[in-house]
């Protein structure tokens, strides 16, 4: 039984107890308690179940590579799955679920699934799901689905806020170990600017556990002297509860800052993403105790030995009454101490190795703990907890040579160092044979902008394990990061020689498959030494490969545990050496981060940046119907009294036929053209001629990629002798002016002309209908008679009051003045035209009115007609190409054969027989059947629309000969239904001889 | 994240300042060039595991068109240069020497 010692515990306070629930009941636990510890100290050994067998699971660590300890935090709109109890720090009213069991942790259904391991191996979902095809819908992935995944994912809105901080540093230290401190303080201390930041919520790392003696003082007291010297300089900062997360290239990291998850009381962000732009990287994070392969191995009450020493000394909890110790290392023995002077029963030490003979094992022989070498664990007895172990021979094959009852096994397989963020970005390892892990390779860091390497591995992430090898590590990795000698000295500390360990894959050596099928490796996927095998056995011999077919190292844990110990099962089975498998690739984050971290405070209104015309208010508080046009809104129709938004469309497109339309075309792009060689460039920039376009009139023009695709169009005003004014579709304002920009910067560097966009430097309002001169010329000010300003032309002047600058264009097929004024009086000027226009019965119409007033006229629309693989031609507008210009940006392009074939779909009008309009994108069908069984097409769809106007449907729409095929009538699928007929005709259904705009 | 020197404005910029344009160098060939030559033109582009030369362009800053002499494998910078220029100039290519000795890019060496 797990429980709470009578004294001890350095990170908590007794003077401060906690109330918390675990699945409901009530628990308690003390200030600085992990909800880890709390729950040990209340006996509560059984944590969850694993994911694929539902196995009973306990903790086995007390840090970040928990792979079992996984709860739901909170609830509703703070409900967070997946969190470990190992990181997670107790607060008063925590909430706690295990999780993946039914109907309760104690008593769970799926835990059959372990007595059906045997049909369960390895790569079970690729052989079962795999046949009848059929299946795979209704029964499989359902199945899938309904076992998959871990936790449960949250369904209501977050409560919680986030942020993100941005930060430059010379050099970031991550991990607050010694060695960490060590690095910071000897960076800060030589003059650079210092981040070091730290994952818990405690500076120096195991030390203290450890027993460490630095500088002639306890390592506590050592730590709280650096972390004061640390404070009291100006470029140093420091964090804890701040994880490095990700190494990026060229020294882009992310770190994660959990700021108030101890105390979620705070009105303050719960997490912070810290992203640093960092010159140097030192990698200070420390190592992580493997555990060793024994039958039994996953049952609740097997630890991680470092662990077991953790509970003890940093919380004062017992993790049980009598100990068994199972190590191929000296560092074990450290525990064997820190719970015998808990008072704790030891009852053996089982070291793998023949011999035992350092100043540690004697240490723990002298407290007359028995130690027993060259042996190890057959099997651990149990149910649902540790009994007992069975002993055997390590070099044996399991047969059992005693029996020992215990409720505690600590186990040891030695230490790997966390490698993670130095391999994120390219750094590669090196196995050390002599110490059985893999290390940072320093000959080959990763590489910043300038070639040479910019992270540094420090301490024990070095595979430096001892704490003044470690200390010394640091100290020369700081000066490796400021490329400099250093003037300070590391600190200095009395080592305690250790024995070198013996690699131990397997206990014991020759287990035989019985045992095997129970020794796991990776306790969350629940997969066991025996699976490995069998992939390998299969001919999996990519370890990237064994991953995904086995689950080994999958999930939140990443394999923290388990990784190295498969891999060396897959190298023996595989007969190869442990270097030549190698490992699988680290990926950030090295713990899982929180989604509304990387979310930061983009959510919401804030998502991202919302554009607002000068007339946005207005038209808000008119009862415009919103759009998103890009980073803009705009009013797709004004309902009004009860209206449909269809009814207001027809309306609204009525009322611009007969009265007079208002609409806010600010968002139309206006690209200022300047300089002597500006009519030359824009002859490059357009299908058609613009430089023989005289001052004052306006000319429709078109635009292509070198592709030759129409990329945009509209309405070019000549301003003066050498300034053009280029109007662009709204979504094409920002990138028009860049596709502009390229080619002037990058191809004709040498032409004198300058771009500028002024999109929002105007408010641009049409003034459409028969009656839009009369009411224009009701307020006052310039000469808009049809000779003072004659279709396609433009003059500057004033409407009442205003500046303005008025092009006699039309979009629309009616009379229409579209007005530039200054965006500052846009507001007033669209004021003074719905109060002028009231004699008028003027209204304001939206786009979708804009769209179905320019479809009646048969106007193309960038990104209706067009799609990226059509060209002026498709669409009949050969009449906008130049003949005469020897070049323009596309022409070639044009001439290509599969752009002059002549099966091309080309735009056509299409009326549907009886009225009815056709589908978006609906395909026109053609005779027979294509290789994939599919109806062949002949065209399709581009636009359609209900006119008012003419009372029925209307559609344009690219059809192969179409315009050969007048009055032919073709079918078009729809959508749940059967294929609708449609008549072809030209695409100007409305005024086509155009009378009415040119009035 | 990479981080590009704007020989424009004289700024380390952040990779989220930049938009990248592709391959740096092509010549353009317009109306009267053979089939052949506009393939090359429009579609066919180095692939290099090494030395590459790039076009980006300080979009979210200066607004300048630059080049980049850059390693696809590793992401070492060897240089930036202005755009209005057809062949990457002299200093980058002994740079490249230098660093990597032997290299070759399209003609260039």
């Amino acid at each position: 039984m797990s429980k709470r010692l009578a004294a001890g515990g350095r990170l908590i306070d007794r003077a401060i107890p906690l109330d918390f629930t675990f699945n409901n009941k009530r628990m308690h636990g003390y200030e600085g308690d992990t909800l880890g510890s709390a729950l040990l100290a209340n006996g509560q050994v059984l944590v969850g179940r694993s994911f694929k067998y539902h196995r009973p699971r306990g903790i086995i660590a007390s840090g970040a590579e928990e792979p079992n300890g996984l709860v739901n935090l909170g609830s509703g709109r703070t409900l967070e799955p997946n969190q470990r109890v190992t990181t997670t720090e107790l607060f008063e009213g925590l909430r706690a679920e295990s999780q993946n069991h039914w109907p309760s942790l104690e008593f769970d259904i799926g835990a059959i699934n372990t007595h059906l391991s045997r049909f369960l191996p390895a790569g079970f979902y690729y052989k079962m799901f795999m046949w009848p095809p059929v299946f795979w819908k209704y029964v499989y992935e359902p199945f899938i689905r309904a076992s998959a995944g871990l936790g449960r994912a949250p369904n209501a809105r977050d409560a919680d806020t986030y942020e993100h901080f941005n930060t430059t540093v010379d050099v970031l230290v991550i991990g607050g170990g010694i060695a960490g401190l060590q690095a910071a303080k000897a960076a800060g201390e030589n003059g650079a600017r210092v981040l070091l930041v730290e994952q818990t919520a405690h500076w120096g790392g195991r030390a203290p556990v450890d027993g460490a003696v630095i500088g002639g003082k306890p390592a506590d007291a050592w730590i709280e002297d650096t972390i004061t010297d640390l404070e009291a300089m100006d470029n140093v900062h420091i964090r804890t509860r701040t994880m490095g997360a990700g190494v990026y290239d060229h020294g882009y990291v992310l770190a994660h800052e959990r700021i108030s998850d101890h105390d979620p009381r705070e009105d303050r962000p719960r997490h912070r993403l810290w992203r640093i732009r960092a010159g140097q990287v030192i990698t200070a994070t420390g190592a992580i105790e493997r555990p060793l392969s024994f039958a039994g191995n996953d049952l609740p009450g097997v630890m991680l030995a470092s662990a077991v020493r953790d509970y003890a000394v940093n919380y004062g909890v017992s993790t049980g009454d009598r100990a068994v110790i199972v190590t191929n290392n000296d560092d074990a023995y450290r525990t064997a101490l820190a719970l015998h002077e808990a008072g704790t029963t030891v009852k053996a030490v089982l070291d793998a190795r023949t011999q035992a003979a350092g100043r540690l094992p004697d240490k723990v022989r002298a407290l007359g703990i028995r130690v027993e070498t060259g042996t190890g664990i057959a099997k651990v007895k149990g149910v649902a907890r540790v009994d007992g172990v069975a002993l055997c021979a390590q070099s044996g094959n399991g047969s059992v040579t005693e029996e020992l009852s215990c409720d505690t096994v600590a186990m040891s397989g030695g230490w790997s160092p966390v490698v993670h963020l130095w391999s994120h970005c390219g750094g590669k390892l090196l196995w050390d044979a002599d110490r059985a892990m893999f290390r940072p390779d320093p000959d080959k860091a990763p590489t910043g902008a300038d070639g040479a390497g910019f992270v540094h591995a420090a301490g024990a992430a070095n595979g430096e394990m001892s704490t003044g090898a470690a200390l010394a590590d640091a100290h020369r990795a700081a000066a490796a990061a400021m490329g400099k000698k250093l003037r300070t000295k590391a600190s200095t500390a009395e080592d305690e020689e250790e024995m070198p360990l013996e690699p131990v894959w397997l206990m014991p050596q020759g287990a035989g498959d019985a045992l095997r099928s129970k020794t796991w490796l990776d306790f969350q996927n629940d997969v066991k030494v025996t699976d490995v095998q069998l992939a390998a056995q299969e001919g999996y011999e990519s370890v990237e490969h064994t991953k995904r077919y086995t689950t080994l190292g999958m999930a939140t844990d990443q394999g923290k545990t388990s990784n190295i110990n498969g891999l060396a099962i897959l190298s023996k089975s595989l007969g190869a050496d442990i270097p030549n498998v190698g490992t699988t690739t680290f990926r950030p984050p090295y713990t899982p981060i929180s989604m509304g971290a990387i979310a930061g405070e983009a959510r919401g209104k804030i998502f991202q940046p919302l554009r607002r015309t000068p007339l946005h208010d207005w038209h808000d508080r008119n009862g415009a119907h919103w759009e998103p046009v890009g980073h803009w809104r705009r009013p797709y129709a004004f309902p009004r009294d009860g209206e449909t938004v269809e009814q207001a469309v027809s309306r609204e497109v009525k009322n611009a036929r007969e009265a007079v339309g208002l609409l806010d075309a600010s968002t139309l792009g206006k690209i200022i053209v300047k300089g002597p060689d500006a009519g030359r460039f824009l002859d490059m920039m357009y299908t058609n001629m613009m430089s023989n376009l005289a001052p004052g009139k306006c000319r429709y023009g078109l635009m292509c990629s070198e592709n030759g695709f129409l990329i945009d169009d509209g309405v070019v005003a000549r301003i003066d002798d050498d300034t053009w004014l280029c109007h662009t579709t709204t979504g094409g304002a920002d990138s028009i002016h860049a596709h502009m920009e390229e080619w002037l910067q990058t191809e004709w560097w040498d032409w004198k002309v300058f771009t500028a966009n002024v999109t929002e430097q105007y408010a641009q309002i049409a003034v459409v209908g028969p009656e839009a001169r009369a009411m224009l010329e009701g307020m006052g000010g310039m000469d808009l008679s049809a000779e003072a300003l004659p279709f396609m032309q433009w003059r500057e002047g004033k409407i009442g009051d205003f500046d303005a600058h008025v092009f006699r264009i039309s979009f629309s097929g009616e009379l229409s003045f579209e007005i530039a004024v200054p965006a500052s009086q846009g507001r007033a000027f669209w004021d003074a035209l719905i109060k002028e226009g009231a004699i008028y019965d003027a209204m304001p119409y939206g786009t979708e009115a804009l769209h179905v007033l320019r479809a009646e006229k048969g106007f193309i629309m960038i990104g209706d007609e067009t799609d990226g693989t059509v060209i002026p031609q498709d669409l009949g507008l050969n009449w906008a190409i130049s003949k005469k210009k020897e070049d323009f940006l596309g022409k070639r392009a044009q001439e290509r054969s599969h752009m002059t074939d002549p099966g091309r779909w080309k735009l056509v009008g299409l009326e549907t027989v009886d009225g009815s309009v056709l589908q978006d994108g609906a395909y026109a069908i053609a005779d027979g059947r294509n290789a994939n069984g599919q109806r062949n097409t002949q065209g399709r769809v581009t636009s359609t629309y209900y006119s008012p106007t003419l009372g029925r449907g209307i559609a344009m729409g690219l059809v192969l000969n179409g315009p050969d095929r007048m009055d032919e009538v073709i079918s078009f699928t729809r959508i749940g239904g059967e294929p609708q007929k449609a008549r072809i005709v030209g695409p100007v259904f409305y005024d086509p001889e155009g009378e009415k705009q040119n009035v | 994240m990479l981080i590009l020197h704007c020989p424009h404005c004289g700024i380390d910029c952040d990779e989220t300042e930049l938009s990248p344009g592709g391959e740096a160098h092509i010549t353009r060939h317009g109306p009267g060039a053979s089939d052949e030559k506009v393939e090359e033109y429009l579609f066919l582009r180095e692939n290099p595991k090494g030395v590459h030369f790039e076009r980006w362009r300080h979009s979210m800053g200066c607004g300048k068109w630059f080049h980049a002499a850059r390693c696809t494998m590793t992401l070492e910078v060897f240089g930036t240069y202005p755009a209005q220029t057809t062949e990457p100039p002299e200093s980058i290519r002994k740079i490249l020497s230098e660093k990597r000795p032997g290299w070759s890019w399209r003609d260039f060496a």
